[in-house]
């Protein structure tokens, strides 16, 4: 009940409008009329639940007991960051967004070098490539938890076994992957789904590189590690930033991999899903509010990089048309 | 396998200056192979995937994996309720309701103001630009409870509308970033070759700037419908056994199975085929849609 009486106060106002004088009103008014229903429609679905959320986070409310619902000031976000458990799950989505986006990166960089040249066959093993990241993302934790991780007959194992036999080693390692290393496995679940997307973003920075720049270097001399170091990396120092920070943006968010091949268990539950479960299972709805509200400090954080680095691309882009 | 085992010793043999063209040709070789390798390796889980399917649920949970096992529908079989399990068909009606309305809504409220911030554009239209952006880094989880707690007490709980709600909010910036880089391709000169022959705006839009940004809205619409069909968080806490769409359905299934490794491949095969057709379909315009227009 209160959420929709918390939801009515005033939303937050968009960038409002310059105030140029360029003749009639009316006439500005046509051209920004367009724009009104998106505007409109995203500040509700999106800006008010928010501003609920933040109103929450400042009572003590779990929905089995109703009536003891008041109001704790900054007590929830105590708990946040004194909680073992919840402090825990900070830590778990810094390590779990590094891990994933550092080696995507890495590994997205080494295959769109590998596709930046012309060779038979390069359309379909870009094909192959993109696969992962056009799985749904249910579909890959599932995947990998059980087709692949599984310690009796996933292909994980099953490979290990076939290599045992190969060389004659009786007994070959059989590891339970998912909970002897639970976070690097759902950490790998994630690279394999996120590679794909550094890999296109960074393939695209290749591919603007300056021909002439490139061909003039090649006729001075500079050898494949010098053109690489000198003017490749430099070239790609935005589109490796832009990947790192969406890349973290997305993965921060990420709910669908813990969820499916941990459940949150093990030391894996992030930020996300400790939200989800404070508020579907233990019904916290103050605290889980409070933790919402940090995830969202997390992300602007990233966020605002993200933006400037997007800003500055985008001013690139409008420069040159 | 042995193209991968094969391939690290290939990479070295990377020449330095200038060669001569047999040893370029040579170059080029290796490091394609070296691709091929690589694309195949990586490609493997889903390549896995797809041949479990066809397995027998014998067959798919051996150690070492029988690769050679004989082919059967019976996964499929399964997953379509052969075996009188539940049928996955509300589920993908459900999960395609959402992905199509919501994406047929994005388009209709991101058309209009892409046009406003490129055709003809606002004043500071850069800075509403920033603000669609700014809403799509706003994590799920921050309205998530607010938006439960609305449904329930408004009897949305369990709608598939909601979520083409929810999707259509989620969505909307990116659109509206990528339809304004389309729009803003259409030379303005032929817009106003077109008015000063007499056209109506309705007819500059049909006419002049439809058939250029035809491509990109349609890469739009495709990335959209994507984002909407892997949704997993919303569909998992606001929908139930009347609205949920096909990846709850893949979180729910798989708990009560004995065998189900067949089973469990065919399902994501069927589910991920809508995304991984849409995928293909817009791949050259899958980077500008993912940087959110960042990256041409």
């Amino acid at each position: 009940m209160t959420t929709t009486t918390a939801v009515r106060p005033t939303p937050p106002r968009p960038a409002p409008p310059g105030k140029r004088p360029t003749g009639s009103r009316a006439r500005a008014w046509a051209t920004r009329a367009p724009l009104l229903p998106a505007l409109v429609f995203l500040i509700v679905v999106t800006q008010l639940p928010f501003v609920a959320t933040l109103v929450i986070s400042f009572f003590d409310w779990n929905s089995l007991k109703p009536d003891q619902r008041h109001f704790t000031g900054f007590a929830n976000y105590g708990s946040v960051f004194t909680d073992p458990a919840l402090r825990e799950s900070v830590l778990t989505t810094v390590l779990l967004t590094a891990t994933v986006v550092i080696v995507s990166v890495v590994l997205g960089l080494a295959f769109a070098l590998l596709l930046d040249r012309t060779f038979f066959g390069r359309g379909f093993v870009r094909t192959l490539l993109i696969t992962p990241f056009l799985i749904v993302p249910v579909s890959a934790a599932l995947l990998w938890k059980h087709a692949l991780y599984n310690p009796e007959y996933g292909l994980f194992n099953g490979v290990l076994t076939w290599f045992g036999n190969l060389f004659g080693i009786e007994s070959i390692a059989q590891p339970e992957w998912t909970s002897e290393m639970p976070l690097m496995a759902v950490a790998a679940a994630l690279v394999w789904q996120w590679t794909p997307f550094m890999m296109l973003i960074l393939l695209a920075g290749l591919q603007s590189r300056p021909a002439e720049m490139m061909e003039a270097a090649r006729l001075d001399g500079a050898g494949p590690w010098q053109m690489f170091r000198f003017l490749t990396l430099p070239h790609l120092r935005r589109y490796l930033e832009l990947g790192v920070l969406l890349g973290s943006v997305y993965i921060v968010q990420n709910f669908d991999a813990v969820f499916t091949i941990t459940a949150g268990g093990l030391g894996t539950a992030n930020l996300p899903y400790t939200v989800y479960e404070t508020f579907y299972r233990a019904h916290e709805y103050g605290l889980a509010s409070a933790v919402g509200v940090v995830v969202v400090i997390g992300t602007v954080i990233i966020a605002t990089f993200a933006l400037r680095v997007v800003s500055s691309l985008f001013r690139e882009e409008a420069s040159r048309a | 396998m042995s193209a991968s085992t094969a391939a690290p010793n290939r990479t070295r043999a990377t020449s330095k200056a200038p060669a001569p063209t047999a040893r370029a040709r040579r170059r080029t070789t290796v490091l394609g192979l070296t691709a091929w390798a690589v694309g195949i390796v990586f490609c493997l889980p889903a390549l896995w995937m797809v041949l479990t399917s066809f397995h027998s649920e014998a067959d798919a949970a051996t150690n070492p994996p029988s690769l050679a096992a004989s082919l059967t529908l019976d996964g499929y079989r399964t997953f379509f309720g052969g075996g009188g399990g539940p049928t996955p068909w509300p589920p993908l009606v459900n999960s395609l309701t959402a992905s199509l309305f919501s994406t047929l809504l994005v388009l209709l409220l991101a058309l209009p103001a892409a046009y406003a911030l490129s055709i003809r554009r606002v004043s500071k239209w850069t800075d509403v630009m920033f603000f669609f952006l700014s809403t799509k880094m706003l994590p799920v989880v921050a309205g998530l409870l607010p938006i439960y707690l609305f449904a329930k007490n408004t009897g949305l709980l369990d709608n598939i509308w909601l979520l083409v709600l929810l999707y259509t909010s989620m969505n909307l910036p990116i659109a509206v970033w990528m339809m304004q880089s389309f729009l803003a391709d259409v030379p303005v000169s032929i817009i106003e070759a077109a008015q000063v022959d007499g056209a109506k705006l309705p007819t500059v839009l049909g006419r002049v700037v439809a058939p250029v940004a035809a491509p990109g809205i349609a890469a739009t619409a495709l990335i959209c419908f994507i984002f909407s069909w892997n949704e997993l968080l919303f569909a998992r806490v606001l929908t139930g056994v009347v609205a949920g769409t096909a990846p709850v359905h893949l979180t729910t299934f798989v708990t009560s199975q004995g065998l189900f490794l067949a089973q469990l491949c065919a399902a994501s095969v069927v589910v991920s085929l809508p995304v991984l057709i849409a995928g293909y379909a817009a791949q050259d315009k899958l980077v500008q849609g993912l940087s959110l227009g960042a990256v041409k």
